[in-house]
Parts: structure tokens; sequence; C-alpha cells
């Protein structure tokens, strides 16, 4: 049984990324008020990432508040990701929310709030921690989902994810409250061994928790059937935090997934094994034969997504710390991959246009050879074909769920990520083989050229050279 | 690593043949004017073809084992390696890529008037994954390099590309690619299935799996060889792919994409799952005859000339796949060089029907007919190319064929006689054309004013008409690097061989 560790003051040094995050988000508000100048706030907004980010590296681990909160290898990934993620999508609101004119500090602090409460999520040693983490994540993606108050396609996105949000909300306490009643403890490190210890293995009651725990986060990351509110969500979501929707709350999803599924209750993967299987393949089939019949560029990211969680889950599948790292690693790939798409449709977009519909994309080859060029190395990964670094991820998910045993599932995902081939490719062919109606203005800015350089240092510099991510997330598996 | 001998002089020449088309490939976008652009490519894939050359010279042919080999650790959490080596089987297939990429080069100066520093950009990215996909012998990165190949393939049917591109462009990628998804499966349960676990092609062959794993593994591989084969029934992509390619594009699909399935059979299905191999061969061999007829009847009723072509391919690459299951040493030979042959011959029939349609802007052959009194050079080429597609004796094809004939009379006396009818076909569809183009009919159209070919054109046709006759006539240089990596081939096969197959009884008396 782990000692209780009490609260002291310097327990608070391992919570340095969070608290500085959070008087950041604090400052933003106050800058707001008094402050004219409406770029001081993208910039603060990455400042203040990129000096948790360092921070980050330069906690060492603990276990904080009883076992509540844990500063781990594992944690710090996740959080890097979600970080990576936050940066991203700031560096592409600048010029967005110039022309949807939101340029606003609650956005900024909203989005600060949503990282905390993601990385809380991720550092949640304790079910409640989880949920309070949730939480604050939840709520602040709700607001910032319909921040474009002018339009109603935003308007019954943060709705319906608000209604969707809360009744999975409700299901996790459910499953929690099932859990607790039968084991007596939230704490997931107890929890385990309580499982063994009390024979509950086969309890009907547990599994019964659990499920409920696994539908609430297949909710949050949007995986099939509860992927239902994804596509309207990520369609009426401003452009920007439809990119960081799709990337940091999902890592921080499959994080609590990845730490109770196999941390709490590792020892019944036969159980939850093919339940998982199950989704992966649905998501999988579901995400990508929806995505073929979009005519919105937005709409089939959206759709492509889900697809991408239902790859993403290959690696929990297998339920071993191979498998699980092989996640992150994809996690991490698919950030970059996937902001620097959402970079070019967002660049795209003007006071004319929104850059949405597949139809912007007509020629662009021609109009804007370089923005054509970029999209193509960020759909090629996407689709995951080589030798882009998206095809070293799915790899690696491949090996792990094959060294499972999961022959079966990885055929149907190999088999559905030729369909996904189709609908990036057909994006591809409006941009190259199709020729332009109009001519295609980009107006450039500081942050989005950050973004795509950054996007394309990534996608490159993982393609080239993908041993050390891997390592890394393997390295920050060691004692969890 | 005994099965490697690493690269002895100070220059790894295998990995600066990947990496010369590569930059060239990336330093064209700093080249300014289009025909600068032309000059660069041209020059990147003539250094390339030269820097190949002494790959033949230096090449020891007294050992089976892989000749300039490289080996870097690439990916160490999975034992994932970049490790080049090229044997006797390799070795004339990269030398004919390096070979046919300037000429390429050539048959599109003029050709190509759009984009043409993304055209040459294209072809010199997809010559470094070819020569990639022969010279690998690490799973992965074989695995990367041949799907590498199709995304250039892609843009040169989908950019410049006749009006049907779209159609053909997005049929041959999801087509070949849905064929080498299954194989990455494969790779991976082979992976897992040797003991310890690695990736390294060489080390997965003769491990003596169990005779049900071989034929998920077979089967898988099977299905991304035959595609790209393309074997009969799998084909479809082939004629839409080539009609809409344009000729440098059609040259390379012909001449070099097609090999790799082939030579997939040889490097991987051969020695990897000899079991499973013997167990399908008689099921191969007859799609193979299948294939030759098919392609043969088809191509007789074809009023395209690229079309034409394209279903003798077909045919021919039955005659491959028919040497290499035949599983004996003349069979096998005999295979590896019609894969040469063909693409020597019909990559110069594509660059024929190029320049015809250049200058007719049609490839019918009734619209065509009767060039041969305005345009006499060409037709002497054009001639003697439909010469070597028909497997005229003193030409490349017909020691090739006579080989896996012969090879496929030890096997089984029926396949062998069924396949003959496919030599015969072979002589009627090309005289056909051959005929039309040359003396045509009494209602000619009008050729009045064609210009004959320019310097240009004849250097490009020339070095291929010098190889049909040189292997034609002369074959022992290049039969004579194969002889010690096929006999290690059939070493392979044949020692692991589970009893004969029960089907082959019933099926190849």
């Amino acid at each position: 049984m782990n000692t209780f560790s009490p609260f002291t003051l310097s327990s608070l040094s391992s919570m340095g990324p969070e608290l500085v995050l959070l008087s950041v988000g604090i400052l933003l508000i106050v800058v707001d008020l008094f402050c004219k100048n409406r770029l001081l706030l993208p910039w603060l907004t990455a400042a203040g990432t990129l000096v948790a980010l360092v921070l980050l590296f330069n906690t060492s681990s603990a276990t904080v508040f009883g076992n509540m909160y844990i500063v781990d290898g594992y944690s710090v990934f996740f959080k890097m990701v979600c970080l990576v993620g936050v940066l991203f999508t700031v560096l592409l609101s600048e010029r967005y929310l110039e022309i949807e004119k939101l340029h606003h500090g609650e956005y900024y602090s909203l989005l600060i709030f949503c990282t905390v409460g993601m990385m809380a999520m991720v550092s949640g040693g304790d079910l409640i921690v989880v949920y309070l983490g949730l939480e604050l994540m939840a709520l602040s993606a709700y607001c910032l989902v319909g921040l474009l108050k002018q339009d109603s396609r935003s308007n019954e996105a943060s709705l319906k994810y608000f209604l969707m949000g809360a009744f999975s909300t409700g299901l996790l306490l459910y499953g929690i409250s099932l859990i607790y009643g039968l084991t007596g403890t939230t704490d997931l490190s107890v929890l385990s061994e309580r499982v063994v210890s009390l024979d509950l293995m086969n309890n009907h009651a547990l599994l019964v928790g659990l499920g409920l725990v696994l539908v609430a986060f297949c909710f949050k990351l949007a995986a099939a059937p509860f992927h239902m509110w994804a596509p309207d969500v990520y369609e009426g979501a401003p452009s920007s935090i439809t990119a960081f929707l799709a990337v940091a709350p999902k890592a921080a999803a499959f994080a609590v997934l990845g730490r109770v599924l196999i941390m709490g209750f590792g020892d019944v993967h036969i159980h939850w094994g093919p339940l998982i299987a199950f989704i992966a393949v649905l998501t999988m089939a579901i995400g990508n034969i929806a995505a073929i019949a979009q005519k919105s560029l937005k709409r089939m990211l959206a759709y492509s997504s889900v697809a991408h969680a239902g790859y993403a889950l290959l690696g929990i599948l297998a339920g071993n710390n191979e498998g699980l790292s092989a996640t992150m690693n994809y996690l991490f790939i698919y950030a970059f991959m996937n902001m620097g798409a959402f970079a070019i449709l967002i660049m795209l977009c003007d006071n004319k246009r929104r850059g949405e519909q597949l139809d912007d994309y007509r020629g662009l080859a021609k109009t804007n050879p370089l923005a054509a060029a970029l999209m193509l190395v960020f759909l090629f990964s996407l689709a995951g074909i080589p030798p882009t670094a998206g095809f070293i991820g799915k790899f690696y998910l491949l090996v792990a769920a094959i060294h499972a045993g999961y022959i079966v599932t990885v055929v149907a995902a190999m088999v559905f990520s030729v369909v996904s081939a189709y609908y990036y490719l057909r994006v591809v062919r409006y941009m190259y083989f199709e020729n332009a109606e109009q001519e295609t203005a980009v107006s450039m800015s500081p942050g989005m050229t950050a973004a795509l350089v950054l996007a394309m240092i990534g996608m490159v510099g993982m393609a080239i050279f993908p041993g050390p991510i891997l390592s890394f997330a393997g390295k920050s598996l060691i004692g969890y | 690593m005994d099965f490697l001998i690493l690269h002895d002089g100070w220059l790894p020449i295998l990995s600066i043949l990947m990496i010369l088309p590569l930059a060239g490939a990336f330093l064209l976008f700093v080249i300014p004017g289009e025909n600068f652009q032309k000059y660069w490519a041209l020059g990147v894939t003539t250094v390339t073809a030269a820097v190949s050359l002494p790959l033949y010279f230096r090449f020891d042919s007294t050992t089976y084992k892989y000749q300039f080999g490289e080996h870097h650790s690439w990916i160490p959490a999975l034992d994932v390696n970049y490790t080049l080596g090229i044997d006797g089987i390799s070795l004339l297939l990269v030398l004919m890529t390096t070979l046919l990429m300037p000429l390429c080069v050539l048959c599109s100066w003029r050709y190509i008037t759009t984009k043409v520093r993304e055209f040459m950009f294209c072809l010199l990215l997809i010559e470094t994954s070819m020569l990639g996909v022969f010279m690998a012998l690490d799973f992965v990165f074989f695995y990367i390099v041949w799907e590498a190949t199709l995304i250039p393939m892609f843009f040169l049917i989908g950019v410049w590309g006749g009006e049907r591109k779209i159609y053909a462009s997005i049929k041959f990628f999801l087509y070949t690619l849905a064929g080498s998804v299954l194989m990455l499966v494969a790779i991976i349960a082979l992976y897992f299935n040797t003991d310890p676990h690695t990736f390294s092609i060489p080390l997965l062959m003769g491990q003596g799996y169990s005779s049900i794993f071989q034929k998920w593994v077979f089967v898988a591989f099977f299905l991304a060889f035959a595609i790209k084969v393309p074997m009969f029934p799998f084909h479809t992509w082939l004629p839409a792919a080539h009609v809409q390619a344009p000729t440098a594009g059609s040259v390379i699909l012909a001449s070099v994409l097609l090999k790799m399935g082939t030579y997939g059979f040889l490097r991987f299905c051969l020695p990897i799952t000899p079991a499973a191999t013997v167990t399908f061969t008689p099921f191969i061999l007859w799609l193979s005859v299948a294939g030759i007829l098919y392609g043969g009847f088809t191509a007789l009723a074809q009023s395209d000339m690229k079309k034409l072509i394209a279903y003798s391919s077909v045919g021919h690459m039955g005659f491959v796949t028919l040497g290499i299951f035949v599983l004996n040493p003349i069979g096998l030979e005999g295979a590896l060089l019609q894969m040469i042959n063909h693409g020597i011959t019909t990559g110069a029939l594509f660059l024929c029907v190029g320049m015809i349609y250049e200058r007719t802007h049609t490839r019918d052959l009734d619209l065509n007919a009767g060039v041969g009194q305005y345009m006499p050079v060409y037709v002497t080429f054009l001639a003697f190319f439909s010469l070597s597609s028909l497997a005229f004796p003193g030409t490349n094809s017909f020691i090739a064929e006579f080989m896996i004939l012969a090879g496929g009379f030890a096997k089984s006396k029926l396949i062998a006689t069924c396949a003959i009818p496919g030599a015969i076909l072979a002589a009627a569809y090309m005289l056909r054309m051959l005929q039309k183009i040359v003396w045509g009919g009494t209602e000619n159209p009008t050729h009045t004013g064609l210009s004959d070919l320019n310097t240009r054109e004849i250097v490009t046709l020339a070095p291929l008409l010098l190889l049909v006759f040189w292997i034609g006539l002369a074959p022992k240089p290049f039969l004579n690097v194969m002889h010690a990596s096929v006999a290690h081939l059939l070493e392979q096969v044949n020692g692991l061989q589970a009893g004969v197959a029960p089907m082959a009884k019933i099926m190849l008396p």
C-alpha cells in the first residue's frame, strides 16, 4: 500500500507548468481589460506555453497530494503533446481571429484553462482528479466552440457538445461510483490491487462500472458509436478550435484511457480487449467511410479525425507498454500533421471565402504552389502512405497490435486505411489535377508561418529519424 | 551478417545511386528556366547511370551473397535497419533502371510543355524509390520505397496524362495500394515469427515456418505482387494507367514498376515461403498461361497503339511469372532475362508510340496508317522493336522466351504447350500493328509534312536497339551474373520443400 504523502508547499514545485499556465490564463483576462493592443494576447499565450514546455522537462517525477496527482514520464509525454497542440492553435489563431473578428482575451484564457484541465487529467492518479480535470477541460471547450456568436452552426455545435458532454460525464460518474462501491477506492494504483485481492476479476458490477467509464472516454475520443457529436461540433467550431479539439483533448483522453485501462484494470484485459477491438474497427469504418461523402474539407477532416482515433486505439488494444508507446508516438505525429492540414485550411480563409469547401482547393497548385505542396505532405501523411511520418506512426501501432495477436483487427485497419487514401487523394486531385476558377490570394502572418515551419520540421524530422520519439515514449513508460 | 559483402572502396555506391536523383530533384527548385531544368534532369540521370556502371564490372558473379552492401541502424527499438545490397537477381534490374531514366527525360523534351520542373521532379523522385526497391535488404525500408513509387507515378499520370487522367491515376493508386497493405501485415507477422525478431530480408529466408503460416504470408505477398505485375485477373488498372500516362510515365510503368512485382516473387515468395510456393505453383502457372493468352487475344483487338502494347505487356509478364514458377534454373534465368527484355523492348515501343503521338496527336492505328512512307527511320526502329516483342530469333526476347518454354516443358508439357500459342498471338498482333503503321491500306490518311525522327529521338532509341541485338546475339554476359544467385535461390526452395503438393499431380500432368 502506498504511504500517504501529506501536502507540503514543496509539492507545488512539481506542478510548475500547470501553475505557470494558470497565472498566464488569469493574466490574459487582466491584460485584455487594460491593453488595447490585441496582438499582445496571442504572443503572451505562446510565451506562456513555451515556458510551461520548458518547465515540463525540468520537473522531477513525484507523486503529490496523496497519490492524487502523479508527475511521471507518462504524464510528461502527454502534457508535451497537449502543449504542442496549444502552441499550434495559438499560432494559427493570430490571423484567423482577426478575420472572424474574435480577438478577445477570453479566447486565449479559455484555451489555457482548457489546457490546465487536460494536464490535470493526464496526471490524475485518482479517478476524482481525472474527473475534475475532465470537467475543467470540457467546460472551457464548450465555450470555445460557441465563440462564433453570429454563426448558427457554432451555436448549435456548442449546445450539442455541451449536452453530449454532460451526458457522458454522468455516465463517467456513475461508473466511478460503481467501481468505488466495489473496491472502496478511487486511487488507480490501489484499485488494481483491490481488483485482484478482492477477486473481482469477473465481477459483473465491476465490469459494468468499467464499461461506463469506457463509454464516457469514448465520447471524449469521438470513438464510434459515440462519435455522433464530433462532425457537427468540429464543423461548427472556429477552425482553430477544431484543430485544437482534434488533437489536444483527444490526446488527454487517450492518456486517461491508457492509465485507467492498463494501470487500473490491466488484469481484466481479457474483458476489455475485445471491446476495444470492436470499437476501434467500428471507429475506423465509420470515420473513413463517412469522410468519403463530405464536400466540405473541414467536415472531412472531422471524420478523418474520428478514424484516426480508431487507429490510435490499436495501441491501447495491445494492452502493454509496447502498444501504449506506439499510441503515444502516433498521437504526437498526428498533432503535427493534423495541425499542418488545418493551418493550410485557415490560411486559405479570408473575408470572402472560408477555405472549408473542397471547391476552394481547385487548382491550388497553380495559384499557390507552396500551400498546395505543404497540404500534399500533410494529406499523404494523414493517409499513412510511406515515406511520410504518418506511415511510421501507423507502422508502430500495427506492430504492437499484431504482437498482441489482433491480426484480424489489423487487417481491417489496413483495409480502411486504403479507403482513407481515397478521400485524401481527392483533395490532392482538386489541388493538382484541376484548374482554378479564381485567383487565390493568401496573406501570411508571422504566427501562420511559424506554425507551418514547425509542422514541416516535425513531419520531415519524424519521417527521417523516427527512432527518438518512439524511444522517448518507451522510456517515459519505465516504472509506470 | 554473413550474407552481406560490405562495399570495399571509400564510396557507398548504392547509397550514392539513391541520393543523386533525390538531391537532383530538390535542386531543381533553384534552377531557373525550363531549358536548364531539362538539361539538369538529363545530367543527373546520366551521371546516375554512369555511376551505376561500375556495379557490373566490379560484380563478383561467383557468389550468391549480396554485394556492395551497406548497413546502418535506423530505428533501434524495432531493429529496423538501412541495409542495402545487390545480388545477381537485382543487379540487372538496377542497371536497367538507371539506363532507362535518361531516355525518359529525353523523350519528354518536347512532349511535356507545362510544369516542366515538377515533371522532372517526379521523374527523379521515382528513380530514387525504384532503385531503393531493388537494393533494399530490410523489409521496412523496402516497404517504404515500394509504396513511395506510387506518389510520383500518381502525379505523372494525374497531371500530365490524357483525357481520363483522373480516373486512371486514382485507380492506379488505390488498386496498387490495396494490394500492398496486406503485405505490410505479412511483413510484421514474419517479424514476430522469427527468433530473434528481425526485418532483415536475408535472415527471414529459409526459416522453415509452419506450412499454414507460410500459406497466409504467401497469399498476402502474392496479392501485392500479382497486382503489380499485373497477373490476370488483377490487370485491369494497367491499360487505363498506360493509356492515360505521358510517354515517360508509360515507359517507367512498363519497364520498371511492373518488374517490381516479379522481383518481389523472386526475392520474397520463393525463398521466404518455399513450401507455400510449391503448393501454389500449379495455380500460378495456370494463371500465367491465362494471362499470356488473354493478353494476346485482347491485344489483337485493340485499335489504340498504347492499349495494344499495354495488353501485350500482360502477356509478356505472363511468360515471366511462368518462368519463375517452373522452379528450375533455365526457366528462372529465362524469366529474369525476360524481365530485362520486356523493360527494353516495351519501353522502346512506348517511346515509339509517344513519338508518333507528338506528330499526329493520335494513337489510333487507322489514323496512323501508312506513316512509313514519310518516316523511314522511325518505322525501321519500330520494326525492330516489334520483332523483338514477338520474340523473333536474333532478338533479345527470343532467347528468354525460349529458355522459359524450355523450363516449362521440363516442368509440365501441358503447361508449356498451352503457353506456346501466346508466342503466335504476339506475332499476330505485332505484325498487324506493323503492317498498318508502315504500309497501311488503300485509304491512308494524308501524312504529308510529317518529319522523320530528329537526332534527339534517334539518340533515345538507339541504345535500346543496341541492347536488343546484344542480348539477342550474345546473352552470355547477362546470364553469367545470374547463375550463382539463381542456383542459390533454387536451393532455398528445393531444400525446404515439404513433399510435392497434391494439387500438382492433377493440375500439371
